[in-house]
């Protein structure tokens, strides 16, 4: 009795903070993506034939995420039927534009306008019980130029 | 010293080709930190201890890198990367490496990623 009584807490817990947090971050994920709009990024390996000045510096961007028991649990449903783990999905995409932003911000101090040769790297730092997802950190990088 | 992740810098000749540098650092989470990061595994959200930890031992890797090119005598470091591995439970190693490199000194500047220019 008392472990299902400590579980809907912790579901609702989960589900409550988990919730209001995510939906502020994508508030501020979209404010910010709109003040640095102008930094436009790049996959390919070679700048290609426009004027730029200055030399290139390394920019990077870092973000550690984690998921709420509530997310931790409706996906543990959802592993029994299999399909899309919506629940998952939306934190790793809030973790990677976190971490273009950090970098976007980062070349903006440095004066820079472009950021080319982006590379995205996303590692599971720790696992959580019962090899349940831990926290996730991604990390994106590339070349800034002005 | 200059540090890009792209093969060449525009406008900048490389004089000399000097072979791959590496750096690299294992870490460990402090267990105040771990027992934090178990109560944000119920709420959610950024873990900010560990988003510090991560970047701190990011920069250490870098600066080794960045040590090795100097005792060889390169100015820049081209093409870097980064790499995450989880060596053991709750240790990561995080390693960077890339290509050192001699570039052509830029016209009367001795540093050049001293001051960014803007115009």
């Amino acid at each position: 009795m008392i472990e299902i009584i400590v579980l809907l807490i912790l579901l609702i817990l989960g589900y409550g903070f988990g919730s209001y947090r995510e939906k502020r971050h994508y508030q501020s994920i979209l404010e910010r993506e709109e003040q640095l709009r102008h930094i436009m990024l790049f996959e390919s390996r070679f700048p290609p034939d426009i004027k730029t000045s200055g030399d290139a510096q390394l920019v990077q961007g870092n973000v550690v995420i984690s998921a709420d028991y509530f997310k931790i649990f409706v996906a543990g449903l959802r592993k029994l039927v299999g399909g899309r783990l919506r629940s998952y999905e939306s934190l790793l995409d809030r973790g990677r534009r976190e971490a273009i932003l950090r970098m976007k911000e980062q070349a903006n101090k440095a004066g820079a306008s472009k950021i080319f040769n982006v590379k995205f790297e996303t590692s599971s730092i720790s696992k959580g019980e019962q090899n349940t997802l831990g926290s996730i950190e991604v990390l994106v990088y590339g070349s800034a130029l002005s | 010293m200059l540090l890009s992740n792209m093969e060449i810098i525009p406008q900048r000749k490389i004089n000399k080709h000097l072979g791959l540098v590496q750096g690299s650092t294992v870490r460990a989470k402090h267990v105040g930190k771990d027992i934090l990061a178990g109560f944000k595994n119920i709420l959610g959200g950024e873990l900010v201890a560990y988003t510090e930890l991560m970047t701190e031992a990011r920069d250490e890797a870098t600066q080794r890198m960045v040590e090795q090119a100097e005792s060889i005598g390169a100015n820049a470091v081209l093409n870097v990367r980064f790499a995450t591995s989880s060596v053991a439970q709750g240790a990561a190693e995080l390693f960077a490496y890339g290509t050192a490199v001699v570039l052509e000194p830029e016209r009367g500047v001795s540093e050049p990623t001293a001051t960014p220019t803007s115009e």
